[in-house]
């Protein structure tokens, strides 16, 4: 792959100065991802993993290092342009979701589209909202209010919410925690699908099943990547839900 | 990004909370209907004001007479000299730019008809009385220049004596007794009810002033002189050469004080309504305050929202709304918030001053201007206290916002 990295990190550096004690949540990362790769961030809990992943999503600034995205060092944008690069070019999925409480699923997933710089019509903001949400599995609930959905549920939400604007790049913080393991082959179909079409995707996640969907594997510990290696024994989620029992069908309550 | 999503983010976070979103609106109601109605209070008061002294007649100038102020009791040369016969012809006769003319004698007597009778006030005037005093008369007519040199004895009845001497019959050309000595009923002035202080301005009786000065005060001096100018312009002049004419007469020399005063009806409008003007100020200010509270409100409920909702804007920062656009939503919430409560609050003044005139019988006027102030200070204390509170959302930072608990 000679080509242009997507990300290149270069001994980036987060530290997190709380009182007297100061945190070295993430130490002298370099990493390069390229187009189309799909690469899971796995560690233990309190690794840096989240932190890594802001950094990545131009949500924090790192102490030290420097980040390049498609090229074009992040480091030197304003925050004007911080912002339009996280509406246009990055796609992110929380660990915790994030979904507006009550906000129907619809606006939630329309949110990107209001700050985008494009201006669409109302109608245009509706029917791409909508076809996200089907995109998802979640035509059916797109009046729901988070609080009216299960964790599944509002985690596709928050997946259509962050490919509304068809980023190049998706960001994903354990977007299976918290999911039973039929759910979470389900939204790994998703995110599969996409990476077949070309996105690029960074996703967190400990466990070592759902890792094996992805391509690339990274592991940190301490704040540092401590191996990098492809993944060998690649499964394919859409398989794998066809292999397993169908579920009792969803209908909206 | 487009002001029209703007308008839409903004309106949903809105209804997203209609509790808070009403009891915010409420301060700015209750403020903006208290502006409303306190200043349609206090223009009607005014207008009420202007009212009862133009009745008094128009471009009216008075001339009163400091000697017959102080009891007709001659203290010196310093008391003057009073008005007398010769001053009222010298008036007419010589000051340009005058379209009537009236001396004022005034007496209590008792007036009686048949078995009724009155204690009432008999005021000697002349023949232009009504023109200077803009008083018509309902039913007959009024005396005339030939009454006045002749001093018949001819009576114009107000209301109330009419009333109550004769008890719904038509007065007119029935002979009624004034301290005893009979005068021809000729007509009745119409009604003009009860002055500023409460006192019945229909209880008198009104008869040539010759006829009053020989038969009931016996005096031979005026109390006071009415004379209308041919137009408001023309009142200083007027007011001139009367006070030029009668310091001659009365051979006041130079830098002694007139012994008579000259009221201009313009002057005492403009005194009176300035101080119902001032009590509009007034009262408009103490609502204004309310309103400034009700302004606090949006700030403070804007400013609590933005601690509570900062999940809320880092998610939006999250997903690529600028600073600005969080200043924007947040401005333009503050802005809804206090344009429709300033829009509610002027429906809900105007209902109030309508139910005050209805139920006290007060005028009250809603002016148009106090409307537009409303709104634009409704408006300009959701950009005012808004500012604040929303410059604080945009300052916030994406990672920290969505990290707040
Ligand atoms: N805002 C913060 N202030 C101070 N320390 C922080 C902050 N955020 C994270 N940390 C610390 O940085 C380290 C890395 O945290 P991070 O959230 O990146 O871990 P993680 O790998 O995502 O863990 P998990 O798997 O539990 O999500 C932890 O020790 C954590 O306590
Ligand atoms: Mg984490």
């Amino acid at each position: 792959m000679s080509e242009q990295p997507v990300i290149r990190l270069e001994a980036l550096d987060k530290v997190y100065q709380t009182g007297e004690v100061a945190v070295h949540a993430v130490r002298e990362v370099s990493l390069d991802v390229f187009p189309g790769e799909f690469v899971a961030v796995m560690g233990p809990s309190g690794s840096g993993k989240s932190t890594l992943m802001n950094l990545i999503g131009c949500l924090d600034r790192p102490t030290a290092g420097r980040y390049w995205l498609d090229g074009e060092e992040v480091g030197s944008l304003s925050p004007n342009e911080l912002s339009r690069v996280r509406n246009q070019r990055l796609g992110f999925v929380f660990q915790g979701f994030n979904l507006l409480a009550r906000t129907s699923a619809l606006e939630n997933v329309e949110l990107p589209l209001l700050y985008s710089p494009q201006g669409h019509s109302r109608r245009e903001l509706r029917r791409r909202s909508r076809v996200a949400l089907e995109r998802v599995g979640l035509g059916p609930w797109a009046r729901h209010h988070p609080s009216q959905l299960s964790g599944g549920q509002q985690q596709r939400v928050a997946i259509a919410r962050a490919l509304i604007n068809e980023p190049a790049l998706l960001l994903a913080d354990e977007p299976t925690g918290n999911l039973d393991t039929r759910t979470s082959i389900e939204i790994m179909a998703i995110i599969q699908q996409l990476n077949q079409k070309g996105m690029t995707i960074l996703m967190v996640t400990h466990e070592p099943d759902i890792a094996r969907y992805c391509r690339r594997e990274v592991m940190m510990r301490d704040g540092r990547i401590v191996s990098d290696r492809p993944v060998v024994d690649r499964r394919d989620a859409a398989a794998d839900l066809a292999a397993r029992p169908e579920p009792d069908a969803e209908v909206p309550a | 990004m487009k002001f029209s999503a703007t308008w839409m983010i903004a309106l949903r976070a809105l209804r997203r909370n209609p509790m808070r979103t009403g009891l915010t609106m409420l301060g700015i109601i209750i403020g903006v209907a208290a502006v409303i109605a306190m200043v349609a209070i206090g223009s009607g008061a005014k207008a009420e004001v202007a009212a009862s002294i133009e009745q008094m007649g128009q471009n009216m100038v008075m001339i009163i007479s400091r000697a017959a102020r102080s009891g007709r009791v001659h203290m010196g040369g310093d008391s003057g000299v009073a008005l007398t016969k010769q001053d009222y012809d010298a008036i007419r006769q010589e000051v340009c730019g005058l379209a009537g003319a009236t001396p004022e004698v005034r007496a209590n007597a008792q007036v009686a008809y048949g078995n009724e009778n009155v204690n009432t006030t008999i005021y000697g005037v002349s023949e232009e009385y009504p023109a200077v005093r803009a008083w018509r008369l309902e039913r007959g007519e009024h005396f005339t220049g030939l009454d006045i040199r002749r001093a018949t004895k001819v009576a114009v009845l107000g209301q109330t004596v009419a009333a109550n001497l004769f008890d719904g019959g038509d007065p007119v050309g029935q002979m009624i007794r004034i301290q005893h000595a009979p005068y021809e009923v000729i007509g009745v002035l119409r009604p003009k009810g009860a002055n500023m202080m409460g006192r019945d301005q229909d209880d008198l009786v009104l008869v040539p002033w010759t006829s009053a000065m020989v038969r009931l005060t016996g005096e031979t001096t005026f109390r006071s002189i009415s004379v209308q100018a041919e137009s408001a312009e023309r009142i200083p002049e007027v007011v001139e050469q009367i006070t030029e004419l009668l310091r001659q007469r009365h051979r006041i020399p130079e830098g002694r004080d007139d012994d008579f005063m000259i009221r201009n009806m313009q002057d005492m409008l403009e005194v009176a309504t300035s101080t119902a003007q001032t009590m509009t100020v007034l009262l408009g200010a103490i609502a204004g305050v309310s309103l400034l509270v009700g302004g606090i409100g949006i700030m403070n409920i804007m400013l609590v929202s933005v601690t509570e909702r900062t999940r809320e804007i880092g998610v939006r920062l999250a997903v690529g709304a600028r600073g600005a656009d969080i200043l924007l939503q947040f401005l333009v919430e503050a802005m809804v918030l206090s344009i429709s409560g300033g829009v509610l609050g002027i429906a809900l003044g105007y209902a109030v001053a309508h139910l005050v005139s209805v139920r006290f019988g007060w005028i009250t006027l809603v002016s148009l201007d106090s409307v537009a102030l409303a709104f634009v200070f409704s408006g300009a204390i959701g950009i005012f206290f808004g500012f604040y509170p929303a410059r604080k959302a945009a300052g916030l930072d994406p990672i920290e916002a969505l990290r707040y608990e």
